[in-house]
């Protein structure tokens, strides 16, 4: 496998472990975390951007993190094609750095929620879902405070028509426009979503949902 | 030296849940006449230039790029200028 999988950590970020966990001891690949200090990316052709609080989501979450050393690499990385994998603060430095379009604000109930969800596959013609089946429905959890995904109309638009929207709710949580889960970015090469993948990969943990997705990214390098 | 005095509030076409939490409390609280009440973030801070166009640029880009998120936000600032009466 010749994926380099890059796990950045920042200050706050609690997820980051679980996902180098899954990467490295599941999936077997070459796994690093990264320092948000760090000026570049180095040999990595996999970027994830953990869940977490990073920098305490002051101000709004990752407006923060997006102004970060490594970010500025990641940008240049994901402008020029690389893979990057958002995961819940992940999807919301996405969003603030604007490599994906939207924001994510304050769920409509004000309630940090957390438990599993059930998720359908809006689109496997991606290198991010290309292991599920078209409209399957998997199961993954959310834990997130701020996971209200919205756009303008036009926006809204663009994802639907283009396909970018690859997991929609199949009981919205937390408000999201168009039951929306998580989105690519319009060279699909960029995936913000707020379900952690990376917490149901382990089959000793009860499923392997997430997992899918990881190894197919891992497995799309080539 | 000037001091800068920011408002970032949710765009009014943005559900507040917040603002409408606070609003049913007021309500049942007697305040009957209270309406529309919207939650936001005021940010204070001290600009170290020598005139008020150059504070204004300086606080104008920092609302744009950092301050707020105009997917979801709208911001407006008074700059005052340290010691003037």
């Amino acid at each position: 496998m010749n994926a380099k999988v890059g796990v950045v950590v920042f200050p706050g970020s609690n997820c980051d472990h679980d996902a180098y966990y899954a990467f490295k001891e599941i999936i077997k690949t070459d796994t690093k975390f990264l320092w948000h200090k760090d000026g570049s990316i180095g040999d990595r052709n996999i970027i994830i951007l953990p869940g977490g609080f990073s920098y305490g989501d002051y101000l709004r979450c990752g407006a923060i993190s997006r102004f970060s050393n490594i970010m500025q690499d990641v940008v240049r990385f994901a402008n020029n094609g690389g893979i990057v994998i958002g995961i819940c603060n992940g999807f919301q430095i996405l969003c603030e750095s604007g490599l994906l379009p939207g924001t994510l604000m304050r769920n409509v109930d004000l309630k940090f929620i957390c438990k599993t969800v059930s998720l359908k596959v809006e689109n496997n013609k991606s290198i991010f879902t290309s292991n599920y089946g078209i409209k399957e429905d998997i199961n993954i959890p959310i834990a997130h405070g701020d996971g209200n995904y919205f756009c303008d109309e036009d926006t809204l638009t663009d994802l639907i028509s283009n396909n970018r929207i690859l997991f929609r709710y199949n009981d919205n949580p937390n408000g999201s426009i168009y039951d929306i889960a998580g989105i690519q970015n319009e060279k699909r090469n960029v995936l913000g979503m707020m379900p952690h993948p990376e917490r149901v990969s382990d089959s000793t943990l009860g499923s392997t949902d997430g997992l899918k997705l990881l190894r197919g990214v891992a497995e799309s390098v080539l | 030296m000037f001091t800068a005095k920011i408002k970032v509030t949710l765009r009014k076409t943005i559900l507040d849940p917040q603002g409408k939490t606070i609003e049913h409390s007021l309500h049942s609280m007697g305040y009957d006449k209270i309406s529309y009440t919207r939650i936001g973030k005021y940010i204070e801070m001290k600009i170290d230039v020598n005139s008020i166009e150059e504070a204004t640029v300086i606080v104008n880009e920092s609302c744009k790029r950092l301050l707020s998120n105009p997917v979801m936000e709208d911001y407006e600032f008074e700059i005052i200028q340290n010691g003037a009466a």
